[in-house]
């Protein structure tokens, strides 16, 4: 730690010189650079580097081209008469004055270079850099100034401050003082209780560290002021932790969703106990590799659309396989809940085989399109686009799959079989295609929600294994036959969740989630929205 | 003034209310039936009869309201089912429910008044006494040459029948039958007439829920007219027939 | 009572099955043991380790079959009370290892002092004591399975809910029974077992004599529950099943038959799980896992619900059907598992014993009716 600490405030020393270069330019002893120009023309690295370090540190209005110079492998220099030059594309120019030289010394050899002189470099150019106008490197000075405090630096960044344009670096630049300014003993109260309110506003971790770690003897009312803001940040940091919690949780909950909306057609309206539900899953996802190796091998260019493409024939091959196990097995076990559920489960184990034998029983590859890369950051929360769309995409099914529902004449006549079989039979509904469609589109559903999650988890015949019992708890929590009850199970269980992880971890957590779920169950047997009344319990 | 009446009833209720997610089945139903008392009760679909046997057989709580027995003894809102029957309440359902998977015998022994305890049945016997209890429902209840089919293989009747059985056989205080004659043929019908009233005569209170008007008629006992969730109309048959509001119930307009 | 049960109660199914059953447990020991190695009749250990483990599967099918076949109670998670009968004897076997573990720790199993612990959590005391271990092989699952049929029968829980509430429930325990933490030696188990009772586990003594233990247990299994089958409690647990709120309406608790019947039946898994553990040689999580649990319920199913020498006849053969299978033919065992819950499902509904009683008792019904007809 303390070997860091050295380092940095090594840099930081370096790095506010060279911010200090322009307007350090009237200094008399800034002005000479004799003493590293010769360090340059010894040829021992050791002497190279000081030099680098000095050069930056010297304010010279040639430093910067001279650093410049070594990193292009442009400075040379003459053993003999020590002299220092940049060689040019047509000419040579004298490094201390940047004079053209009409005839250069014959025995010319470039200053050599190894990794510590190229780290040196390194911090040197990326400095001069930051002194023009790229804010990123002029931010990460202040950052450095911060973590090192050195006193030294004080007036230099006080220059800074007054030239910065940017409202956001002047704060950095700001806060860096301050943080001189409230570890300086010597420094007056009044500056150091004021010093602690400015670095309130960099309002992170490593401020609060900063705000506890007063030097010994420091003034009752500056420690008063400096704990006063470490707790404002705190109450701060904690709130933004929750909603970073509650956007993760909010991740969980549509992922959970996803999972669970096809079986809250399945299971849900029509009562259909099916374990080989998370295989449903399991298919679209495996739809999405094929088609992306398809992509791959074929049409390159039309990556971007992989999920896109995949989307409608992991629905077709979903809910297909849906309608053919309803149509073979499930419509002869209608009125045998437990039944269809050992049949059920019994599919389940033979399509996972059955995907085992055709792709492998290791995990496929499916790649992400481009605009899933990357994170989303405001403020201190960041979340990443692939998880981000796929809170949209699960919002959007459920949106969707509401408007099927209620909207459609085919959502019209689901309906009704459930409600009244034998009255929608005699309106001349054709129940058992009704049945079918139904199944096939609860299965449907969940062959889009596996394109989906084929870009969080992997894609092994197991996939669907791990979904299912979730997928149950979430439509029994949220109430059978009522797909909002689902919406707000999943978001629920998904931010409870995602809550409990901080304190119990992620596995404690989902246990804790599944003991809450068993005992909310005995509470409410019929889920968070039940339908009440005597008719319920025929 | 109502706990006169509550000590001397077999059964009161008094403006007991139940709602099901903002439908009233039960607005303020007061009833009070005598000891060793027959009523029949009628009323259109939705009148609330289902819940109110619920409500009296414990499997609903009411919202509000007095349900007690045994002259105001007991408040059989604070008990379960089980207790409730053991109390002395039989009830039989409009669907005929006998356990399919046991004999005909096994049906009536299993409802026999005894210990039902989950060690008491472990470690039970069928006694001399019991064998007698059971061959003399089989008996009034006509079933004894079937005694040993399943009771699955019944007939629609019979089931009615060996249902009314085993409401004999747990010998309650008060039973409540709900549409005993559903499905039977004329004949059938008149002599579950005959056996309800040989049970009443045996000094038990009985409920009966009837859509069926001949067979009430039969009954020939003070009757009571549900109608959305409360009484519209009580007293003898042609009496509540006569009544107005009785006819425009059932009639429409 | 029981000598009463003996002479009347016993069916002729039943009465066979414990006799094949205790024949068995008897004959193939000795043939281990006695007959030399390459006689035509002489068992090798490897059998006789294999068919200890299918004695201690048909106990626990028969603990389903008494909750599932007799009173409706179709349990996903009853893999859990195995396993936790399993581990109760595993911390035994694991305390008897003693200094002989890899880490030579007299107390702490080898795991823990891998794990840095210094002193034995409070839950592994007692369990050097055989006796104590044998308590809480019945204990744990049975207060498992009393808490939660307690709260979830009194909150009138059925069908598929609690099928679904039971399978939650083994994966949780699953999930936590791989925490580390847990003090259950984590993901690999407990296992390296050394002694039972001072003898060596590996010894064909030792094998032999839990085998014919696994086969009593199966016996005594089939007693019990063939005398609750038998009882008046019997016909009101099949009364449940059939009509619960029926059942409810003539004044008995469901609740507290329900809970009484999943304990017996939790404690019987719990034994046949300790059992399983000693012969097979190790206790993992993985024994948690719901898809354990409902290939036990497709045993019972394959061999006759509601028969209790079917929940034995299926354990078996579907076990069998699974050791041929992964031996000759892995990849297409999960196709014929999958095949077998379908098929049975649909097409065999009362499972082998049901099918085949309904079909003699068709047989002599003709056969009585015959004489009376030629009459």
């Amino acid at each position: 730690m303390p070997f860091l600490a050295r380092r940095l405030a090594r840099l930081a020393v370096l790095l506010v010189a060279l911010i200090a270069l322009p307007f350090a330019g009237g200094s008399a002893s800034a002005q000479d650079i004799s003493a590293p120009l010769a360090k340059l023309a010894t040829d021992s690295y050791a002497d190279t580097g000081a030099a680098i370090a000095e050069l930056a540190a010297s304010g010279h209005p040639r430093a910067a081209a001279i650093v410049q110079a070594i990193q292009d492998g442009k400075l040379e220099f003459d053993a003999a008469s020590h002299a220092v030059v940049i060689r040019g594309a047509a000419s040579v120019v004298d490094a201390a004055t940047g004079a053209a030289i009409a005839t250069p010394p014959a025995g010319l050899s470039p200053v050599r270079v190894n990794n510590r002189v190229r780290t040196a470099l390194a911090a040197a150019v990326g400095s001069l850099t930051l002194m023009s106008p790229d804010p990123v490197k002029r931010r990460e000075a202040a950052d450095a100034v911060f973590k090192s405090r050195d006193a030294a630096t004080l007036p230099i960044l006080e220059a800074a401050i007054a030239k910065e344009g940017d409202a956001r670096i002047r704060l950095a630049l700001q806060v860096a003082r301050a943080a001189v300014i409230l570890t300086k003993p010597e420094a007056s109260d009044d500056a150091r209780v004021e010093a602690a309110a400015t670095i309130k506003e960099r309002g992170d971790q490593e401020a609060v560290s900063l705000l506890r770690s007063l030097p010994e003897g420091s003034a009752k009312r500056v420690k008063d002021a400096a704990e006063a803001a470490a707790k404002s940040i705190e109450t701060n940091l904690a709130l933004w932790s929750s909603a970073q919690n509650a956007l993760y949780g909010i991740s969980l909950g549509s992922v959970l969703l996803l999972a669970a909306i096809g079986l809250a057609i399945t299971f849900g309206v029509m009562g259909i106990i099916n374990m080989a539900h998370g295989e449903m899953v399991m298919i679209g996802a495996y739809t999405t590799f094929v088609v992306q190796e398809v992509i791959r091998a074929h049409a390159p260019g039309l990556f971007d659309w992989s999920l896109t493409i995949a989307l409608p024939l992991a629905f077709l091959t979903s809910g297909a396989v849906g309608v053919l196990i309803e149509r073979t097995v499930i419509r002869w076990l209608y009125g045998r809940p437990l039944e269809t559920l050992l049949a059920t489960w019994g599919i389940s184990l033979i399509l996972q085989q059955s995907v085992r034998s055709i792709f492998g029983a290791n995990n496929r590859e499916v790649g992400a399109p481009s605009f899933m890369s990357g994170s989303l950051d405001i403020g201190h929360l960041s979340i990443t686009w692939g998880r981000m769309w796929i809170v949209v995409f699960a919002l959007s099914v459920f949106v969707g799959l509401i408007l099927i529902l209620k909207k459609t004449p085919a959502g019209l006549q689901m309906r009704a079989v459930t409600q009244n079989r034998a009255m929608a039979a005699a309106m001349g509904i054709r129940t058992p295609f009704v049945d079918a469609l139904t199944f096939g589109l609860g299965c449907g559903i969940a062959g889009i929600a596996g394109v989906a999650l084929s870009q969080i988890d992997n894609v092994s015949p197991n996939l669907g294994q791990s979904y299912i019992i979730d997928s149950f708890m979430v439509v029994v929590f949220g109430g059978v036959g009522n797909l909002w009850g689902t919406l707000v199970g999943a978001l629920t269980l998904g931010v409870v969740n995602k809550f409990l992880e901080p304190f119990a971890g992620a596995v404690l957590g989902k246990i804790l989630v599944l003991i809450f779920i068993i005992l909310f169950i005995q509470k409410r047997p019929r889920g968070l929205f039940a339908l009440k009344g005597r008719a319920v319990e025929s | 003034m109502t706990t006169d009446i509550a000590a001397n009833a077999q059964l009161y209720l008094d403006d007991v209310r139940v709602s099901f997610d903002g439908f009233k089945a039960l607005r303020g139903l007061s009833l009070t039936i005598e000891p060793g008392e027959m009523r029949a009760i009628i009323g259109p679909n939705g009148a609330g009869k289902t819940t109110m046997m619920d409500v009296i057989t414990g499997k609903t709580r009411p919202d509000s309201g007095e349900v007690l027995f045994e002259g105001g003894s007991v408040d059989l809102t604070r008990l379960d089912e089980a207790a409730i029957a053991e109390l002395g309440i039989g009830r039989k359902f409009q669907k005929p429910t006998v356990f399919e998977s046991h004999t005909v015998e096994d049906n009536v022994y299993l409802a026999l008044k005894a210990d039902r305890g989950p060690l008491a049945t472990l470690f039970h016997r069928l006694n001399a006494e019991e064998a007698r209890r059971i061959d003399e429902i089989l008996a009034t209840v006509k079933l004894g040459d079937r005694r040993h089919e399943l009771a699955a293989n019944l007939s629609h009747g019979q089931k009615q029948w060996l249902e009314i059985g085993m409401l004999l056989a747990q010998e309650p205080k008060l039973l409540l039958v709900d549409e005993p004659v559903a499905g039977m043929t004329d004949a059938e019908t008149m002599e579950t007439a005959a056996l309800l009233r040989r049970i009443h005569d045996s000094g038990k209170s009985v409920v009966v829920v009837e859509h069926d008007m001949a067979f009430v008629r039969e009954l020939g006992v003070k009757v009571t007219v549900l109608h959305e969730g409360g009484v519209l109309s009580e007293g003898s048959i042609d009496h509540v027939a006569a009544d107005p509001r009785v006819i425009e119930v059932y009639l429409g307009r | 009572m029981i000598g009463h049960f003996l002479v009347k109660g016993l069916d002729r199914g039943v009465a066979i099955t414990l006799l094949v059953v205790l024949a068995i447990g008897v004959l193939i020991p000795a043939s281990n043991l006695l007959l030399p190695e390459g006689h035509a009749l002489h068992v090798p250990t490897y059998l006789l380790t294999l068919f200890g483990k299918y004695a201690t599967y048909a106990t626990l099918a028969l603990a389903l079959d008494l909750v599932w076949g007799y009173c409706g109670i179709l349990s996903l998670g009853h893999g859990a009370f195995f396993a936790l009968g399993g581990y109760a004897m595993g911390m035994y076997l694991m305390r008897q290892i003693g200094s002989r573990g890899v880490y030579g720790n007299p107390i702490l199993p080898d795991f823990m002092v891998f794990l840095n612990w210094k002193e034995l959590p409070w839950y592994w005391h007692g369990f050097d004591h055989f006796g104590f271990a044998l308590v809480m092989v019945v204990l744990a699952p049975g207060l498992l399975a009393f808490v939660f049929g307690w709260f979830a029968f009194r909150s009138r829980v059925t069908g598929v809910y609690l099928s679904i509430i039971t399978q939650a429930l083994t994966y949780a325990l699953l999930l936590a029974f791989f925490r580390n933490d847990m003090g259950f030696g984590g993901n690999n188990g407990l296992t390296d077992f050394k002694d039972i009772v001072g003898y060596n586990v590996q010894s064909a003594g030792t094998r032999a004599t839990l085998f014919f233990l696994s086969c009593l247990l199966v016996a005594v299994g089939l007693l019990v529950t063939s005398a609750i089958v038998k009882s008046k409690l019997g016909k009101v647990l099949i009364a449940i099943r059939d009509a619960e709120s029926r059942t409810r309406f003539i004044g008995y608790r469901v609740a507290t038959f329900k809970t009484v019947v999943f304990t017996v039946s939790a404690m019987l898994a719990g034994l046949a799980g300790a059992l399983y553990v000693p012969q097979v040689g190790i206790i993992n999580p993985g024994e948690f896992a719901p898809a354990n649990s409902i290939e036990a319920v497709i045993w019972v199913a394959v061999g006759g619900r509601g028969t209790l020498v079917g929940a034995i006849v299926g354990a078996v053969a579907v076990n069998w059907g699974k050791t041929w299978f992964t031996g000759a033919l892995p990849e297409l065992w999960l196709f014929a598992l999958g095949g077998l819950f379908v098929l049975v499902t649909l097409f065999l509904p009362k499972g082998i014993v049901g099918t085949w009683s309904a079909w003699t008792a068709k047989r002599r019904a003709a056969r009585d009716a015959a004489p009376a007809a030629a009459e």
